[in-house]
């Protein structure tokens, strides 16, 4: 059995960045890139199903992402999950999250998994889309935003607590194979260890071009539902600053409450 | 005529009131759209609805009963498909909410239509419609078009919009029957969140919040004694109930409790994502403290303070003994 977690590579922006010549995007020399915090809780969650479910289940983490994604695959596998697949294509340039649903479909077509997992969003755009995409377009079952899980392959369904607003939850039953976005704070994931980032290097990382996925650039393309016009930095309401040293600060802070405090009385 | 299709969101036969947002939304691009604006109420208890629906400005209301009350999203998906079918909308606007975002992207998905998620403004520019969001962070904003597509699914950001007040009337109620299509998950019943033992956040009028940006646990305990000098209430951000630091009744946001009764608001260490501020930014005197000059807490506060939470802590412990 089969738990394929799909994973991002997500940029997260300097203090001090710039526009790309086009106003299209930043210049991604300003940037670090991680690995997105929701899709580690899925991963982890992924494994967990693994320990406990014994040695039979493969756990594989897939990414649309160019070369320098690979890195997050590894992560993956440093923490654990056995495989890594990355698909790239030249037509995915400055794609939207619709076209990246596609391509995962694709994926998951090609590795028919018990369950799909990831995250209910990207740290760096918050769209909240490839999960329940993907999962339309397999014509699979699905949940989105869910903070505890129990995955019962025999049954071949799991039951699921989804988070809502103001603290309420709601528990359903749903049949597998299913995608579940996973949200932050299902559980705690785990560190690579140095034992795992070695066995991690051994590991495969396949690199499927789209004719073995059977998708076209053509097809993908065409899945865009959405086009960037410009992007740009907001003028954002600036607070009054209080300065000098952190002794200042906090005299002028104390008195400012004191003084707010007191109005009220 | 083409049409702005609302849906409206409910849960337990209580309408959310991000609903009436969205008709401010769909009402201030209507006439560029040249556009009906339309409401849908998906799945049972609609009747019940209506009344609070009936606004200025909406020229139908349209009544989807579904086989089921609660809320499943294949069964609001495929209603939403069939709404469009049939009214060929050329706007759809759902909330970005748990629930929105566990159903639009899939109808944008299947009907291969414009989609655009989070979005807290809408333009028209002739005929193109022009959503803006935010992007990395909340660093930068993005503008969107959607080029070839007829309809534009949107889920739209909560507190973006001021809610529809003007209550209208006389608008045909139609009942609209959907295909019914296989349901592969089913609710078993809400969680309440757990009862405030010893504390009421959203009835704290001074409120000292701490987030990830303070760094370790123990200073939860040190801002706790320093909130207590100050007559405060401490409260906290997301991360810092994940990581079991303090529990969920002291949590301020989308997923915790709406500082309702707040005048004066002291983040800590809160770097200030969407979430956290639906439930306090609207918060009289909000002080915010971060370490990142550019972090989103400081868009929302009055004042601002860059510094290391720790040693400002410290500095205030004295201050206050």
């Amino acid at each position: 059995m089969r738990i394929l977690v799909g994973v991002k590579q997500v940029l997260n922006l300097d203090e001090e960045f710039e526009m790309r010549g086009d106003g299209l995007d930043v210049d991604q020399d300003y940037c670090d890139r991680a690995l997105n915090e929701w899709d580690d809780y899925a991963l982890e969650e992924a494994l967990r199903i693994r320990e406990r479910g014994g040695g039979d289940i493969e756990v594989v983490a897939a990414t649309v992402g160019g070369e320098e994604a690979t890195a997050e695959l590894r992560k993956c596998l440093a923490k654990g999950a056995d495989r890594g697949v990355r698909v790239w294509d030249d037509c995915l340039r400055d794609c939207d999250g619709m076209m990246v649903a596609h391509v995962l479909a694709a994926i998951v077509r090609r590795e028919d998994p018990a369950l799909v997992l990831t995250g209910v969003q990207g740290a760096d755009h918050g769209q909240a889309q490839t999960g329940v995409a993907v999962a339309a377009l397999l014509g699979w079952p699905w949940a989105a935003v869910v903070r505890a899980l129990e995955f019962s392959a025999d049954a071949g369904e799991a039951i699921a607590r989804r988070e809502l607003e103001g603290g309420l939850e709601e528990c359903i039953r749903i049949r597998c194979p299913a995608v579940l976005t996973i949200q932050v704070g299902i559980n705690t994931p785990r560190y690579a260890s140095l034992r795992g980032v070695t066995q991690a290097a051994g590991r495969p990382v396949d690199t499927p071009a789209f004719e073995r996925l059977g998708i076209d650039a053509a097809a993908i393309a065409s899945a865009r539902a959405s086009r960037v016009r410009r992007m740009y930095v907001p003028q954002k309401p600036r607070p009054r600053m209080i300065e000098g040293s952190v002794r200042e600060q906090a005299a002028e802070l104390a008195a400012l409450i004191r003084d707010i405090r007191g109005d009220r009385r | 005529m083409s049409a702005i299709l609302v849906i409206a969101e409910h849960r337990r036969g209580v309408l959310r009131p991000v609903t009436l947002e969205l008709v401010t939304a769909a009402l201030a691009v209507r006439e560029e759209l040249r556009a009906r604006v339309e409401i849908a109420i998906i799945g049972g208890g609609a009747d019940a609805l209506t009344p609070a629906l009936s606004l200025e400005g909406v020229d139908e209301l349209l009544l989807v009963p579904t086989p089921i009350d609660a809320f499943q999203p294949e069964c609001h998906a495929a209603a939403g498909e069939a709404l469009i079918a049939a009214r060929r909308p050329r706007l759809v606007l759902i909330p970005h909410s748990v629930d929105g975002i566990s159903y639009a992207p899939a109808i944008a998905a299947t009907g291969g239509h414009g989609y655009a998620s989070d979005v807290s403004a809408l333009r028209c520019e002739g005929a193109d419609i022009v959503a803006t969001r935010s992007a990395y962070r909340e660093k930068a904003r993005v503008e969107l078009d959607f080029p070839g597509r007829q309809t534009v699914v949107i889920t739209v950001r909560p507190g973006s919009f001021l809610p529809a007040t003007r209550a209208g009337g006389g608008m045909p109620v139609t009942t609209l029957a959907v295909p019914g299509v296989p349901l592969n998950s089913e609710h078993c019943g809400f969680i309440e969140p757990e009862p405030e033992a010893d504390v009421d956040v959203s009835a704290a009028e001074f409120l000292v919040a701490v987030g990830r940006g303070i760094g370790e646990q123990a200073m939860t305990g040190e801002v706790a004694q320093l909130a207590g000098r100050m007559g405060a209430t401490l409260a906290c951000s997301r991360p810092i109930v994940d990581a079991g630091w303090l529990p969920k009744s002291r949590q301020i946001g989308q997923s915790g409790r709406t500082a309702t009764n707040c005048r004066l608001y002291l983040a800590l260490g809160i770097s200030g994502a969407v979430q956290h501020l639906a439930g306090m930014k609207h918060v009289e005197t909000v002080i915010a403290v971060n370490r990142d000059p550019d972090a989103a807490i400081f868009s929302v506060a009055r004042f601002g303070l860059v510094a290391d939470v720790a040693e400002l802590v410290a500095e205030l412990r004295a201050l206050f003994p």
